[in-house]
């Protein structure tokens, strides 16, 4: 059957179950978006396409499928890049689908060209420029296949307008073949056996869960080797929900703003197994004092994390979800372990703690949330203060209720990737809890959400200044704090209101409790500006270059 | 210490910049790299010396696999194997030096080229040993230019890395 490019395309992705796209459009991508008109696929019109890149994602991230988004050549693309490289430090498969200019222009410098695939190439899994139509159906279906399989991660397709617009005949490919890609997901029998065998013969064995837990839907399986081996879990940002955040066994978040006990317990162990985390710099403080007694077991599908930040005892590629049942069967059951004495005492004598004042402490607004909401929202973040205090605070159940840009650490990510939340999840609800500097990166969304009727709840916590550049400030550049506080914040309540959400303003620790209620009730996107106070800092904290056992304040 | 990659990859526009990028983000050092087509016509080879320690190779090889267009690599063992280089040097030749100049050049087995009354070309086919003894002998009389191709090399066997 004859179609031009721009069908095909819309026919891939039909016949790939995209429900819904994220996008902007633009001169490059008329055709595109001309059939996009009468295709069952959904488009979400954002404010500006990064917003796009981020939405798709945070759809992705509480699906677990693939989210797809959508601009324009130039500058349109370039817009893209902070979402895709969000979604890339952080593992999230995200297919980007650019307009080009026409393959006769490119490399002129033409009215807004520019070479996203030579921009993107340190930060996509992979991607493509379409220079024939007549691959376009093989190209959809293959970085649909890179991007959700093996580690995930984005992938872009560049399509050049005259691509689009080309006549040929359409057939889907029924296979996908890649000789350079092939993701290997049984991990190593003897391998596996030697971990078995460095498991059963622990006496202070830990496990650092981190977000492949999430992405290979193996949290089951690790809620049952550490129940069956009386394991603790220490969770890395990506890897909060891995297992009950009110587990007996979860230690919360270990690193550098990891919870007392999980940076102790990771401090002191003789064995650390490491599931699907990549021992990023933020997570294990002073490389070569990391876990000076244990030996390590890393299980990672990604070969090129083993042995990068951290040298491996037991390496194994694979699959988490395989290689954890796998290792759960060979294990001994256990019945009593001293070890958890010693970790129930750490909890218990050095919990998360925060000292009251008059002021309105955030971390009480986000325990309040957390009784209010019983624990069942997805909750996103932006990066920052905020951040760390709701994955303190905040005690996760499963996997995919908290979206987070762990690694590239992206303000302004918290917002729209709720939208994509909410419209992934529309029988959730969603909550982003934000800071006053990164929700004036991506406010304008609030049309997005007001257009789609999706009833995000936003929790600004403002303290009028970019709390944690000051935070930096006053450990590393002895207090003096330059460019960090806002001489102008507006009433984001009343900002609110002007889009049509309900606004509210917090200012006292009496008013909490109804004036979330108000929020969380409400059927309407809502805003809550809540004044906290801004001395108060993120705790506890390690400071550069000192091991994880060593940490200041908030224990 | 230098560790030679033999890499067949996609014979794709933007794979060496996809290779060659990766070099640069990830702070590797490439000493020299090699590409050109091989007897399947849709697959290049690329032959990279890389300079660095056993945990940097490593990483190298990790990350190039990571590449989509990366079908495989294999390390080019430094006894049991082939590597050659060719090598365009232009010297300085006249008639006081030409004959001394050509003794040298067939000592080393090495071709010349082209000729004219100032400067003379010299063609050497070596592995990198050779080569740079050759360089360093014609310095004194002047090199105007110089070319290399890049260290190439096969292991020895009949072992392929297909």
């Amino acid at each position: 059957m004859n179609t031009t490019g721009a069908e095909a395309l819309i026919r891939s992705l039909e016949k790939k179950g995209v429900e819904i796209i994220f996008g902007y459009p633009g001169g490059s991508v008329l055709q595109i978006y001309d059939l996009l008109r009468d295709s069952s696929i959904k488009h979400v019109l954002t404010r500006s396409e990064q917003a796009a890149a981020h939405a798709a994602s945070g759809y992705s991230r509480v699906t677990g499928r693939v989210g797809v988004c959508l601009a324009t050549s130039g500058p349109g693309a370039t817009n893209l890049i902070t979402g895709i490289a969000t979604a890339y430090m952080d593992s999230i498969p995200l297919v980007a689908i650019t307009g080009q200019v026409s393959t006769d222009m490119i490399g002129k410098d033409v009215f807004q060209e520019v070479d996203i695939t030579g921009a993107t190439a340190p930060f996509t899994k992979h991607n493509y420029l379409v220079k024939d139509v007549k691959e376009l159906p093989r190209i959809v279906k293959e970085a649909f296949y890179i991007a959700s399989t093996g580690r995930p991660g984005p992938v872009l397709i560049d399509i050049p307008k005259d691509v689009a617009a080309a006549v040929f005949e359409y057939t889907y490919p029924e296979r996908v073949d890649i000789r350079g890609y092939k993701p290997n997901y049984e991990g190593h029998p003897l391998q596996i056996q030697k971990a078995v065998k460095a498991i059963n013969r622990a006496r202070q064995p830990v496990i650092c869960a981190g977000g492949g837990v999430v992405s290979s839907g193996c949290h089951n399986e690790l809620l049952k080797l550490a129940e069956k081996c009386k394991i603790p879990v220490a969770m890395t940002l990506m890897g909060l929900g891995s297992i009950p955040g009110e587990h007996e066994l979860a230690l919360g978040m270990f690193g550098m703003h990891g919870t007392y006990f999980a940076n102790k317990a990771v401090s002191q162990a003789d064995l650390i197994i490491a599931a699907g985390a990549r021992f990023g710099d933020r997570a294990i403080g002073k490389r070569d004092k990391f876990a000076p007694n244990a030996k390590i077991v890393h299980i990672d599908i990604d070969p090129a994390e083993i042995g990068k930040n951290i040298d491996t005892y037991i390496p194994i590629v694979g699959d988490l979800k395989r290689v954890l049942a796998k290792i759960l069967e060979g294990t001994e059951e256990v019945k009593e372990r001293e070890w958890l004495n010693t970790i129930k005492k750490l909890k218990t004598e050095h919990p998360l703690k925060y000292e009251k004042s008059e002021k309105l402490k955030p971390q009480f607004v986000i325990e309040k949330l957390y009784q209010l909401t019983r624990g069942r929202a997805i909750v996103s973040t932006e990066v920052g203060q905020h951040q760390i205090w709701t994955a303190h605070f905040y005690k996760f159940s499963e996997p995919r209720r908290f979206i987070t840009s762990g690694g590239l650490g992206t303000m302004g990510y918290g917002f729209p990737a709720a939208i994509g939340a909410q419209l992934g999840r529309p029988e959730e609800r969603v909550i982003t809890i934000s800071g006053d500097g990164s929700f004036q990166m991506n406010l304008p969304e609030l049309a997005t959400a007001l257009e789609n009727n999706l009833p995000i709840k936003i929790i600004v916590l403002n303290n009028g200044t970019l709390g944690m550049v000051r935070q930096l400030q006053d450990f590393y550049c002895n207090g003096r704090h330059s460019c960090v506080d806002f001489k102008f914040v507006p009433d984001f309540s009343r900002i609110a209101e002007s889009y049509g959400a309900l606004g509210v303003r917090i200012q006292r620790e009496d008013e909490v409790e109804d004036a979330l209620k108000t929020v969380l009730n409400s059927d309407k996107p809502a805003v809550a500006d809540v004044i906290i106070d801004s001395d108060e800092k993120v705790f506890p904290m390690v400071l550069n270059n000192s091991p994880l056992s060593e940490m200041i304040g908030g224990y | 210490m230098k560790h030679t990659l033999s890499v067949l990859v996609e014979n794709h526009p933007g794979v060496l910049s996809r290779i060659a990028g990766l070099f640069s983000r990830r702070g590797f050092n490439i000493d020299s790299l090699a590409v050109g087509t091989t007897e399947v016509p849709d697959i290049s080879r690329m032959t990279i010396v890389v300079n660095g320690d056993d945990y940097i190779v490593e990483q190298v090889k990790k990350q190039l696999n990571k590449l989509i267009d990366v079908i495989k690599i294999s390390e080019i063992d430094p006894v049991n194997s082939v590597t050659r280089e060719l090598v365009l040097i232009k010297v300085n030749a006249d008639t006081s030096s030409r004959s001394e100049i050509i003794q040298i050049v067939e000592v080393f087995r090495a071709n010349i080229v082209d000729v004219n009354k100032d400067s003379m070309i010299i063609e050497v086919v070596g592995d990198e040993g050779k080569v740079n003894a050759m360089q360093e002998l014609l310095s004194q009389y002047g090199i105007k230019e110089l070319v290399r191709t890049g260290v190439i090399g096969l292991n020895r066997g009949p072992k392929t890395i297909k």
